[in-house]
């Protein structure tokens, strides 16, 4: 007991340095930005990164896959060698390295080509059409030049939209996902090789772990929800929910670049359009009837629930991939918060005892919210799959001769 | 201004779901309490009903900051 205690209290501790090199980079190098900024502190915690961290004093440098006018760039993230914050010295073929993430240079004077020591970051905020905006520029021979983000998908809903080159990388997301993957076919294939080999005895070990959370998926979500056809969509369900689960828990190890792949809004999205596209095209007749026209009612109310049944076709899939970011990110950015409770006090590093005060508020709140994070990721990984099952049950499910609507 | 008031709106958003989940959860213990043998079935009805009612609150935080 006294042993858990302790590593949970040195799990915490993890999290307060890897805040503590935030901080006095901000201080260091960005000019006007010297106060703490818990909310812009926790947001870089949580994005993806071109470059994986340990501690702020490993970094496992990645391969960089990017696509531009000038065509393609396939390089390693080494290159820009990323120091304290993440930020890159270098610049390769007009791309540069900040807070993790790569950025194109898009001014004109600036040399595109080989690899060029540059002088660090400026951040500013611009005011687009009543929004302000950040915007970075890197300091190359005192100049300055403007960077630009890659591009985003969203059309500019989410700040990003098109911009002058498209990021393919193998980031910090990508590589956690690939690696749970193979950590979880690892682990059923152990477990799986145990059961061929003996069928007939007990569970033991890796299969122990297994058994129980297999069973329930089988009994508690695929058999009330899909009904007698569960066992051709029991696979997708235990895929779903052991790589929900797996990344969840990933992501709550502290030492290991603390991942927020479950909490990216773009895993997310891919999950939920799979389910969409699943659920949708094993919906049959009586599925789609009751959509456009639901029976048993007046012609006005049919056309009414029309619109209204077609609305929650788009939502279903929107709240899905929601419900699942909303939840791993908050509990990233809650637990972030608490560790910057420690700065608050300490007035960004200031005064020793408000920050020994702070410290000792922040730690017991952080372990609690770790709890809770604990049980979300199980919750969370649960939610998803159930509500997958409960949208392939109503696609496929057979009309009721006996029973009249 | 527009920060404020995107903050009132998604507390506005958790006050809403608070209220719906607590509704679900207090009926469910209810129900649990007196039919015992059927507590599988509510609880998982139960999770899905909050995750109904948490979802449409999600959107509104979405919202809110998104406008922020």
């Amino acid at each position: 007991m006294r042993n858990r205690i302790f590593i949970l209290i040195l799990l915490s501790l993890s999290l307060v340095f890897r805040v503590d090199a935030h901080e006095d980079h901000s201080v260091v190098h960005e000019e006007g930005h010297g106060k703490f900024d818990p909310g812009a502190t926790a947001i870089h915690h949580i994005s993806d990164a071109n470059v994986y961290s340990i501690l702020d004093a490993v970094r496992i440098p990645l391969p960089m896959i990017l696509k531009s006018d000038q065509g393609w760039d396939i390089f390693s993230s080494g290159k820009f060698a990323a120091g304290a914050h993440e930020d890159g010295a270098n610049a390769f073929n007009g791309y540069v390295l900040h807070h993790g993430s790569v950025y194109r240079v898009a001014e004109a004077g600036f040399p595109m080509e080989g690899l060029i020591a540059i002088d660090g970051f400026k951040h500013t905020e611009e005011v687009v059409g009543g929004k302000s905006k950040d915007v970075y520029f890197v300091n190359y021979q005192n100049k300055e030049y403007r960077l630009d983000a890659r591009t985003t998908l969203d059309g500019g809903i989410l700040g990003g939209g098109f911009t002058s080159f498209m990021d393919f990388s193998i980031t910090k997301n990508v590589v956690s996902m690939i690696l749970v993957s193979l950590f979880l076919i690892w682990l059923f294939r152990l477990a799986a090789k145990r059961y061929a080999a003996s069928p007939d005895k007990a569970p033991r070990g890796v299969q122990g772990l297994l058994e129980p959370l297999i069973l329930f998926v089988r009994d508690e979500v695929a058999i009330p929800f899909i009904g007698a056809r569960y066992r051709t969509y029991l696979p997708l369900l235990l895929s779903i929910f052991f790589f929900i689960l797996g990344l969840n828990l990933w992501g709550q190890v502290p030492f290991l670049g603390s991942v927020n792949v479950t909490g990216s809004l773009s895993v997310t999205l891919v999950l939920a359009v799979l389910v969409f596209i699943i659920s949708n095209v094993l919906g049959n007749k009586h599925y789609w009837g009751h959509i456009f026209w639901m029976p048993g009612v007046p012609v006005p109310i049919k056309i009414l629930l029309a619109c209204v049944e077609v609305m929650a076709l788009f939502i279903k899939p929107l709240t899905l991939m929601l419900r699942l970011a909303g939840n791993i990110s908050a509990g990233h950015i809650a637990i972030l918060s608490f560790v910057g409770l420690i700065f608050i006090f300490g007035n960004s590093g200031e005064s020793l005892g408000g920050s020994l005060v702070g410290t000792a508020v922040s730690i017991p709140l952080t372990m609690f919210m770790m709890t809770i994070e604990l049980i979300v990721a199980f919750v969370q990984a649960f939610v998803f799959t159930i509500l997958t099952a409960s949208y392939i049950g109503a696609a496929i499910e057979e009309p009721h001769h006996e029973a009249a609507h | 201004m527009t920060g404020t008031v995107a903050a009132i709106g998604a507390g506005l958003a958790v006050i809403g779901a608070g209220i719906g989940i607590g509704y679900i959860g207090g009926k469910a213990m209810e129900a649990i309490a007196r039919q015992p043998e059927a507590a599988g079935d509510i609880r998982s009805n139960m999770i899905i009903m909050a995750a109904f009612v948490e979802g449409a609150a999600l959107i509104a935080i979405l919202l809110s900051i998104l406008m922020a």
